[in-house]
């Protein structure tokens, strides 16, 4: 397992990670007339892993996909390393636009969202020949080693539809990787998930957490958020409610909200 | 009891190959054209900017709202006056079948790329694709797969719409009956054997793309 180099986290007994990769301030999102995110401020620290969890309709998914400007937000700002995020695809001056800024963020999402008229090798290597434009050798021998790190090499020439679920994520994830991204969000990742195939994917975000990878990952798996996560956001209406180590917001929640959420797991 | 005579009809065989070919021509130069303007009015529909989008659209409402055969009427003999310049009915034909097969692949394109899953465009975006990108690599080639049926289907309307241009003195194939019922007068001889070339050649093709479209969809 490559390492990533010099990644000091909180995780790996390293120095607090003080550098903020994703900033956001006063972020607001409504459609039309109704709101979903009515204020957030957030700060992703390079090497952390932030779990975001909440009630449906709480707006995590929404707060997620605004970090890499799936989602435009109605009001607000988002900083990827001190630059101002851009809604425009092309950077300008010292703003990023969001074609540069998802070459750093990488995003895993519920439904898988794999290309089905590709194989899973062609699936992971779209993103860096077509958009990175790097040579294909290197391409296809950095998937190849991707596909063994996720434990897929057997299905590099399979399509989509041939895979399970828990199959088709690991490949997503590959393909998110490749891009060799700064961030990862991962949305709901398992929830589509039949509970036995869950694991083999729980696992995987395990290892990338390890290497020290900054994720910020939407999840209703509690157990598994109280264990990966170096900070869990609790999300309710639009706002963050609490946020905090594992331990505090999961373990030891204090407002009512928070407790009658957590209630409904087995924790 | 009628007594059939086909050998009087099909000592003109020449006549039937030569409409034939023509048909050929005229079908696969408007499905070629076709195709282009189809695509080019189905990215216009889907443009962000309205004005554009409305244009498309009003071609579209002109082109399918219309007989073909008062489009054909219209760019012959009405079009001329107009513009002031004449147009040779080969022309006219061509530009005809051409305009009227666009707006219906338009259609069927736009159809089918707004059948693709939103999160497919996404994952593209996700992974720092530009739009033309997205559209091009991702949602364009799945559509295809998904739009074969219906542009077969829309191609096979097209093979006989050339019918048409028989009122306009072009010489395909049901124009060839015409002439060679002038000559023999049997009729059911001269259109059944044109009936017979137009199912020939069109059950072939149906049958070979039903087969070009199982084999895309492996992959499903």
């Amino acid at each position: 397992m490559t390492k990533v180099a010099g990644a000091a986290s909180p995780r790996n007994g390293g120095e607090a990670a003080s550098d903020v990769v994703l900033r956001v301030r006063g972020l607001k999102k409504s459609y039309g007339s109704l709101p979903v995110i009515k204020g957030v401020d957030l700060d992703l620290h390079r090497g952390e892993v932030l779990a975001i969890i909440g009630p449906s309709g709480s707006g995590k998914s929404t707060l997620i996909r605004c970090l890499n400007l799936l989602e435009i937000p109605s009001e607000g700002v988002i900083a990827y390393n001190g630059r101002r995020v851009d809604n425009r695809f092309q950077s300008r001056g010292d703003r990023i636009g969001c074609g540069e800024l998802r070459r750093h963020v990488g995003m895993v999402f519920q439904h898988f969202n794999l290309f089905p008229h590709k194989t899973v090798m062609q699936n992971i290597c779209e993103g860096p020949i077509v958009v990175l434009k790097e040579p294909r050798e290197e391409v296809e021998a950095r998937a190849t080693t991707l596909l063994g790190k996720v434990g897929l090499l057997d299905k590099r020439d399979a399509y989509p539809n041939h895979l399970s679920g828990g199959q088709k994520q690991r490949v997503a994830i590959a393909r998110a990787l490749a891009m060799r991204p700064d961030v990862l969000l991962l949305d709901e990742v398992t929830s589509a998930l039949d509970p036995e195939l869950v694991g083999e994917v729980l696992q995987v975000i395990r290892l990338l957490a390890q290497d020290g990878m900054t994720m910020a990952i939407v999840t209703h798996e509690m157990a598994f958020a109280a264990d990966v996560a170096d900070r869990v956001a609790f999300i309710d209406g639009g706002v963050i409610c609490e946020i905090g180590t594992a331990d505090a917001v999961i373990r030891n929640p204090t407002s009512e909200r928070l407790q009658a959420f957590l209630s409904r797991f087995n924790s | 009891m009628y007594k059939w005579d086909f050998s009087v009809v099909l000592q003109s065989w020449d006549l039937f190959a030569w409409g034939l070919w023509l048909t050929f021509a005229y079908t696969v130069g408007s499905i070629l054209i076709g195709v282009v303007i189809g695509l080019v009015i189905c990215l216009g529909r889907l443009s962000r900017f309205r004005v554009i989008s409305a244009v498309a659209r009003t071609y579209q409402e002109v082109f399918r709202c219309t007989p073909l055969l008062v489009q054909l009427m219209w760019f012959y003999y009405a079009l001329p006056l107009l513009i002031g310049v004449t147009i040779e009915n080969y022309t006219a034909a061509l530009l005809t079948l051409s305009l009227y097969a666009g707006s219906f692949y338009s259609e069927i394109f736009r159809g089918g790329i707004l059948s693709i899953d939103r999160g497919q465009t996404e994952a593209a975006k996700a992974i720092a694709m530009s739009d033309r990108q997205v559209m091009w690599r991702i949602v364009i080639p799945q559509a295809f797969k998904r739009v074969l049926p219906s542009f077969i289907n829309q191609s096979v309307i097209q093979f006989k719409n050339t019918s048409l241009l028989s009122v306009i003195s072009v010489g395909e194939l049901v124009y060839m009956a015409a002439v060679v019922n002038g000559q023999t007068y049997r009729p059911l001889e001269a259109f059944t054997v044109v009936a017979v070339l137009y199912f020939a050649v069109l059950f072939p093709m149906t049958q070979a793309a039903d087969y070009v479209e199982h084999r895309l969809r492996v992959s499903d």
